[in-house]
């Protein structure tokens, strides 16, 4: 074992008749300033909300918990976490095609990506919601043969149905080129490991490339999905009751609409804010070996907890630098 | 069988696009020796290493492993590609460590350790463990089990992955360049290791420029350069009494 640099250090540092003197921290004036400005500017806001009588409080307490708008917002997570789900899974396969051997998979794949990055997402929800007029029938059965199954088009497409396949498909195409980077920062000498040691390739995308990918994976993905929570207020032009068109059909009826729109804009930012806290949590659990150990603080216990995992696991080994 | 060798090269030649890498080997390792190939770099020592167990595809000759090919079915004289899944049978039996290690960054030592036993060779996680334990102390590091590979030193890894490998119990161990990438007071922690496993019967191909490892614990040596076998011999034979001028004008360089 090589001595531990520790010792020479400390023994230096205890060293009689070493020069001692007073060093002089750096002044930094202008961070005052700055405190000073984003204080009065944050104060004015204050004043401004709390003194214009435009901004109707009262209405916004009235509204914030009242039936329509809890629906709405239901309704707006429901939309979030359906259409997301779809994206990812979705998303996973066409990276994965998208990088197959095979040039008509690839090809298909880019195709898709092409397709539903290039029509704009309101197109798309409007054009489900519509499929009636292209296809009155839906039916399933052999391609180009007998129908085993066919059904009413305006039966299986209701809004909510149209919101979620416009929606989660589109999100398949963004979600696809964000899979497909993380599985590309996987070092190819990984794959190698795995094949070395008689991994089949299904076996090591699952348990040794995806799970590493899903670090490069996560952040944007939590950006894709606070985007999502947001893109679902497009679903108004199918009259979908989500957030926003409750809000919207609330204050058509009252004229109140800054005081709602406020009521929207608390639920969004709500919401939101647990979204971070979870996508936080969530690139901990894929950060295991990358990121260094340490002792968790009280929100990491919290956060622990919420994930039902053990805190003071970390706990173990303070140091986590890597010579290598 | 033990007159079959565990590795057979027949006129094995290996292009990448239009550059030439591998020329016409011819090399025979029997069963329970341990071979180092040294040479200059560019002398596709490493891409030899590769073919042995199909990670490149080799475009000429034959290579064969305890006699049978790794990649192909031989049938009414002809060869037939595997299917990927019957290649990962084979490599199982064909351990080998990187210079990069590779380990599994997001799983322990042990983890890494246990992972393919349990996923390849369907074997249960207690048994796997119990093994794995085993070889982890065998290599030194029974106080790192829980450890990540960034919170190891470049020794410990390469160690972890000698145990890695070992843990599908193989026949045969490649080691590309094991210690290029450590630091030069870790490289003797690997070597020990290596030259237990050697002693232990282990069938061993080992690319290296570690001159005093080869001439300690091979059996033979192998001189490559420019994608050709130059010479191949006993330690003694090669570094005290070298045949080729290529030889000699490597080894007065390095020894």
């Amino acid at each position: 074992m090589p001595a531990d640099p520790s010792t020479s250090r400390s023994g230096s540092a205890t060293s009689p008749g070493r020069l001692v003197r007073k060093t002089v921290p750096l002044r930094h004036p202008g961070r005052w300033v700055a405190v000073a400005i984003i204080a009065v500017v944050f104060a004015s806001l204050v004043a401004s909300a709390s003194g214009n009588p435009n901004y109707q409080w009262n209405v916004v307490w009235r509204y914030l918990f009242s039936a329509p708008i809890l629906t709405g917002l239901s309704h707006t997570v429901e939309l979030t976490v359906g259409s997301m789900a779809i994206g990812i899974a979705l998303g996973i396969l066409l990276a994965v095609m998208r990088l197959s051997p095979n040039p008509v998979i690839s090809t298909a794949a880019g195709v898709y990506i092409w397709v539903f990055r290039g029509i704009p997402v309101l197109v798309q929800l409007l054009f489900w919601y519509f499929l009636s007029a292209l296809f009155p029938r839906l039916s399933i059965g052999i391609p180009f043969g007998p129908s085993l199954l066919s059904v009413d088009t305006n039966h299986v497409i209701t809004q909510l149905t149209a919101a979620i396949l416009g929606l989660g498909l589109s999100e398949g195409a963004y979600m696809a080129e964000i899979v497909r980077s993380g599985i590309l920062s996987v070092s190819p000498g990984q794959n190698d490991a795995a094949k070395s040691l008689g991994m089949k390739g299904f076996l090591t995308m699952r348990r040794i490339v995806l799970p590493q990918a899903l670090r490069i994976i996560i952040p944007p993905t939590g950006n894709e999905t606070i985007g999502m929570l947001k893109n679902t207020s497009m679903v108004i032009v199918i009259a979908y009751t989500d957030l926003l068109t409750s809000v919207s059909l609330i204050y058509a009826r009252t004229y109140e609409t800054i005081p709602l729109l406020i009521v929207a804009c608390i639920w969004y930012l709500a919401v939101t804010t647990v979204l971070m806290f979870v996508q936080s949590g969530i690139e901990r659990r894929f950060g295991r070996g990358f990121m260094p150990r340490r002792q968790p603080g009280r929100l990491a216990r919290t956060r622990a907890r919420l994930f039902n995992r053990s805190a003071t696991a970390g706990a173990t080994h303070a140091a986590g630098g890597s010579d290598a | 069988m033990p007159d079959i060798p565990m590795v057979q090269a027949i006129g094995v030649s290996k292009r990448f696009g239009h550059i030439e890498v591998l020329k016409a080997i011819d090399l025979t390792i029997p069963r329970g020796e341990v071979a180092c190939l040294l040479g200059p770099s560019g002398a596709g020592k490493s891409t030899f290493l590769r073919c042995i167990n199909h990670l490149e595809k080799i475009n000429e000759g034959e290579l064969l492993v305890d006699g049978e090919f790794v990649g192909y079915r031989e049938h009414g004289g002809k060869l037939y590609e595997l299917h990927e899944r019957h290649i990962a049978r084979k490599r199982r039996e064909i351990g080998m460590v990187f210079q990069h290690f590779n380990l599994f960054p997001h799983m322990t030592a042990l983890q890494n350790t246990i992972e393919a036993p349990i996923r390849v060779n369907g074997e249960t996680k207690a048994e796997a463990k119990k093994r794995a334990l085993e070889l982890l102390h065998r290599v030194g590091l029974s106080d790192k089990v829980d450890s990540y590979p960034a919170e190891l030193s470049g020794g410990q890894q390469q160690r972890v992955a000698i145990a890695r490998a070992l843990a599908m119990q193989p026949k045969l161990m490649l080691f590309d360049e094991p210690t290029s990438a450590l630091d030069p007071e870790l490289v003797g922690e690997v070597l020990d290791v290596m030259r237990g496993l050697a002693k232990s019967g282990m069938t061993m191909i080992v690319v290296t420029h570690e001159m005093g490892f080869a001439r300690e614990v091979a059996d033979s040596v192998v001189f490559m350069a420019d994608g050709m076998v130059v010479e191949t011999g006993s330690p003694s034979a090669l570094f005290d009494n070298p045949q080729h001028e290529r030889t000699r004008s490597f080894l007065s360089k390095v020894l």
